[in-house]
């Protein structure tokens, strides 16, 4: 590991911070069915701690957290995982979006639709995560 | 100029307090957006809502159903909305060799 800052004092803080801004992502995405919250809020927040990581322990060193490489493949997926379920309900007999007709065993039709918005909250904040990331990478000339 | 800006300043002020004092006042069950129905006899969506949003959907907070289930068509197009910024970003700004 190269060093890329001069002040040790920001490296270990970005360092320290940075799980405990994923942690409260996560926290935002899940309490997203219960309060404030969802999958915008919480793929800017872990934007914010892979870019902290960016800024601090530099571009090299914070590879490892998400890719340079794999960004914007990903924001594709995450926007394919949002499509594709809407789609998915779409071949098996309900509208455009609409969670209830997906044949899940064992849950009723408004366990499906819960269990569909969390799912395609997950598309929401790996789309707009990898996307703002890779808006930073991209303006930083790497 | 600068007395023309401020006095189209204030008379804009005077026009934007006009309208707030006839907006109904916080809370009143009787004004337009509270009720079940529109002025034009239509039902309301926000009331079937706020009635069906928990049994439809099992989820507490309803302003997530509104956005995920009952929207969802619009949340998609946010997200590729975000999807295609950084597309856009990519194609402009990337480094050409």
């Amino acid at each position: 590991m190269k060093e890329q800052t001069e002040s040790p004092i920001i490296e270990i803080a970005a360092r320290g911070l940075a799980p405990v801004i994923q942690i409260v992502g996560i926290y935002v995405y899940f309490h997203g069915h219960y309060g404030p919250g969802g999958g915008f809020q919480g793929g800017v927040l872990f934007a914010a701690s892979i870019l902290l990581l960016r800024m601090c322990v530099g571009f090299e060193n914070s590879q490892h957290q998400v890719s340079g490489k794999y960004t914007l493949p990903l924001a594709a997926f995450g926007a394919c995982i949002f499509a594709g379920t809407g789609l998915a309900s779409l071949l098996v007999g309900g509208n455009f979006l609409d969670y209830g007709f997906l044949p899940v065993p064992g849950l009723v039709e408004a366990d499906i639709r819960y269990y569909g918005i969390l799912f395609i909250e997950v598309g929401v904040t790996l789309a707009v995560m990898t996307a703002l990331v890779s808006i930073y990478d991209v303006l930083l000339g790497a | 100029m600068k007395k023309i800006q401020y006095l189209v300043l204030v008379i804009f002020c005077v026009i934007l307090l006009y309208g707030v004092s006839g907006l109904p006042p916080k809370g009143d069950l009787n004004s337009p957006v509270h009720g079940t129905v529109n002025p034009s006899d239509t039902p309301v969506a926000g009331t079937y809502y706020i009635q069906n949003a928990y049994t439809d959907a099992h989820t507490p907070n309803m302003v997530a159903v509104i956005l995920a289930d009952y929207r969802a068509f619009d949340t998609l197009g946010e997200t590729i909305v975000v999807f295609a910024g950084a597309i856009a970003c990519f194609f402009i700004l990337r480094r050409r060799e």
